[in-house]
């Protein structure tokens, strides 16, 4: 972005739709109120007041699918409850990106078994996967930095 | 109150219903039959002296390949506590996997209410008389019984290095 | 079949909600897996009529992990991992309950020094679980401030958690026979900067809750249980307490030297309602760090794991200069322990209640059945029988009230 001055000493931004766009998306990220188990509390975690997510705009954590445009997956899948899961990612509007947090949302983690979805990336497509069982709260933050700068970089052209 | 040993107990006023008393490792495990649980059960814990009043938890064990070989393939395991007393019982019934039906406490305990229900989902023994026959822990149309030990884990080969490509070109995806 | 399509959707719940639901008198309304006062995925199917609740049909095993399926395919040591991720607020006392079976069956001494850091850190992780409890409970109940604060003081304990086990949660900190290794030069400091630190915000909640009306409307009088009901139900831990039974593992069967530290039971009335349960975990958060003085005081020296090479791994000095040692370490690490032929039960004190684990070996290194009685399991079982009569609105104080962790319940 550079600042005109151009006309008549006012203050003007010139920038591009895309830029503009993709800044005010990351700038004020909705996450989903969605916890699963014990990445859910690391997620209540990064939250509160200690490390406090609100300073990257996402203080408001919306219980409704229809108001979020972030999904954060906290925690292990199981068989029973990935079609509501897949029913939530359905109601929520686009634009909306997928966080796969923690070892069980990633990849199964430890419970390679009957009841445990190996990956929610078989349900949801996945923007980011964060690593750790449970990751720390710091990790969380850096994987939805992570996801601002995917979202900064996407094109106008693929919006359609 | 004096307090009374539960197996001499049992052994004087339910005879035939003591199939085995096996003493190990400071517990105590009575082994008894079907149709005599609820009677075992009832008396532990309405006779003065023994009182094991509170019903801790239900098992229910698979023991297909077990060594030493067990009387029958299931069995369920009844934990009790008494709160007076503070002593923990088990008893043991063994049910064939011919058939495997077990008769519910649920009138008389109503925290059997769930373990029972349990056992059912878990390891397809069928309670008599419990009213609720629904899955608990599964969804409603799951095929099997997932603690049978005849039931595989369902496990899903591990991605690495070298088998990286195989798995992933098999793998489902979602899309948007 | 009827006048309406959708009552042929109401036949498989025929028996689960009453007759009057069957004919459209009462609304059905499905509360969950994704609500966010269901602290997880805990479904509830509601019949209401107006806004009182007729009947209260709980759905689990949305988070229905397999644990103990997973841990029959391992090895002892390696499945004591899996145990943390039940009761994700409380992990050392998942840990405990199984490695205590362990030890039953394999008659391993656990030496004085780990048994009295063991008691140090449950002792912390049940404040630490009561702080997620009282911050999500007053967020549920409209006090939001608390769930700021209570979050704030639980990442000192994580931290002496993290300091010790290397993890901020799921620690595995607790070994058949003692624990990992020795806590590092800093844990007794950081526990008497915390013992120092917390009592004061601790009587900064008090002022918070105690007397603030609203905190009073929402819980006094909600959902009360008699003694007998409680007992009879299987509630147990501070929701069993909370109706005047005296019960608690702590001093009932002691475990973990638990006989020799001085601590109350807090208990409620008779019958007790919500806010009762809530005195009584908050009051349980003063004794644990009673506990936690004591023990920090009286902390002895010595080894932290059992001296007995069939069931603990040699220390790492020992592995270069003996070929014993090194036979052993490789043994315990591929193959893993065989305790005996047998089966044990074991109860403790979680945060929540009474956990008990059944666990049956059959002499090879593989845990051949093993199964754990969660607290909340039997907690959210009596719902059915605490909720109807209530409003729609009260079902996130009992909910609160019995202080669920769907982790607990689905295992």
């Amino acid at each position: 972005m550079g600042v005109s001055r151009k006309l008549g000493g006012l203050g003007a931004v010139t920038t591009t739709l895309e830029q503009a766009v993709n800044w005010a998306r990351t700038g004020a990220m909705w996450p989903m109120l969605f916890g699963l188990a014990c990445c859910a509390i690391e997620m209540m975690g990064a939250q509160a007041a200690h490390y406090d997510m609100s300073r990257f705009g996402m203080e408001l954590m919306r219980a409704s699918p229809r108001q979020s445009d972030l999904m954060i997956v906290a925690g292990r899948v199981t068989r029973k409850m990935s079609p509501v899961l897949r029913q939530l990612y359905d109601q929520m509007p686009s634009p909306k990106w997928v966080v796969a947090m923690g070892d069980c949302a990633s990849c199964g983690g430890i419970f390679n078994n009957y009841a445990i979805v190996q990956g929610v990336d078989e349900i949801v497509p996945v923007d980011v996967y964060v690593a750790g069982c449970p990751p720390r709260p710091e990790q969380l933050i850096h994987g939805i930095m992570t996801l601002h700068e995917k979202v900064k970089g996407e094109k106008i052209k693929d919006w359609a | 109150m004096q307090l009374k040993d539960p197996v001499a107990s049992l052994r004087a006023e339910l005879p035939g219903a003591v199939l085995d008393v096996i003493e190990a490792l400071d517990e105590t495990t009575v082994v008894t039959d079907r149709a005599s649980l609820p009677h075992v059960l009832a008396f532990l814990r309405d006779t003065p002296g023994l009182q094991y009043n509170f019903l801790v938890d239900i098992t229910g064990v698979d023991y297909l390949g077990y060594t030493p070989p067990a009387p029958e393939r299931f069995a369920v395991c009844y934990h009790l506590l008494a709160m007076l007393s503070n002593r923990v019982l088990r008893v043991k019934v063994y049910v064939p996997e011919a058939d495997p039906v077990m008769p519910s406490i649920l009138a008389q305990w109503p925290a059997a209410n769930w373990p029972e229900r349990e056992i059912q989902d878990m390891l397809g023994l069928d309670f008599a008389g419990h009213p609720d026959k629904r899955r608990l822990l599964m969804p409603q149309d799951w095929d099997g019984h997932p603690l049978r030990k005849d039931y595989p884990l369902g496990y899903e080969t591990v991605q690495f290095s070298f088998n990286w490509q195989e798995i992933d070109a098999k793998k489902p995806y979602a899309k948007e | 079949m009827t006048d309406h399509p959708w009552q042929n959707d109401l036949e498989p719940l025929k028996g689960i909600v009453s007759a009057r639901a069957m004919k459209g008198e009462t609304m059905l309304l499905n509360m969950g897996p994704q609500h966010p006062s269901t602290h997880g995925v805990l479904r509830l199917l509601l019949e209401l009529d107006g806004e009182e609740i007729v009947t209260c049909n709980p759905e689990i095993g949305y988070l229905h992990t397999g644990i103990e399926k997973s841990m029959e395919s391992k090895t002892y040591v390696k499945a004591i991992t899996m145990t943390d991720r039940m009761d994700y607020l409380n992990p050392p006392a998942n840990n405990l309950v199984f490695v205590m079976a362990i030890e039953k069956l394999c008659g391993l001494e656990v030496p004085p020094r780990a048994q009295v850091i063991r008691v140090i850190l449950l002792e912390l992780m049940r404040i630490a679980s009561h702080l997620v409890w009282l911050g999500t409970f007053g967020l549920d109940l409209g006090a939001m401030s608390m769930f700021l604060y209570t979050f704030r003081e639980r990442e000192h304990i994580l931290h002496i958690y993290e300091m010790v086990s290397g993890q901020r949660m799921m620690g595995t900190y607790f070994r058949p026979g003692g624990l990992w290794r020795d806590v590092p030069d800093g844990f007794v400091p950081a526990v008497r900067d915390f013992l120092d630190y917390f009592p004061q915000k601790l009587r900064d909640y008090e002022r918070l809750l105690a007397r603030n009306p609203i905190w009073m409307e929402r819980t006094k009088g909600i959902a009360p249980i008699t003694g007998k009901q409680a007992m009879a139900w299987g509630l147990t831990g501070p929701s069993l307490r909370g109706s005047g039974v005296n019960f608690d593992v702590r001093k009932a069967m002691p475990y973990s030297g638990y006989e020799q530290y001085d601590f109350d039971i807090p208990l409620g009335p008779d019958p007790g309602d919500v806010y009762d349960r809530y005195w009584c975990r908050f009051q349980e958060m003063w004794q644990s760090l009673r506990i936690v003085e004591q023990a920090l005081y009286k902390l002895p020296g010595g080894p932290v794991t059992a001296d007995d090479r069939k069931y603990t791994p040699p220390p790492r000095s020992e592995i270069g200069v003996s070929m014993e040692a090194l036979i052993h370490h490789f043994k315990y690490w591929t193959e893993g322990i065989r305790p005996p032929v047998g089966e044990v039960f074991t109860v403790i004190e979680a945060a929540r209640g009474l956990m008990s684990c059944y666990l049956s070996s059959d002499g090879s290194p593989h845990v051949h059945r093993v199964h754990f009685r969660q607290p909340t399991f039997m907690h959210i079982s009596a719902l059915p029988h605490m909720a109807p009569g209530f409003m729609l609105a009260d079902i996130i104080a009992i909910l609160g009230g019995i202080d669920i962790v769907l982790g607990d319940v689905d295992r």
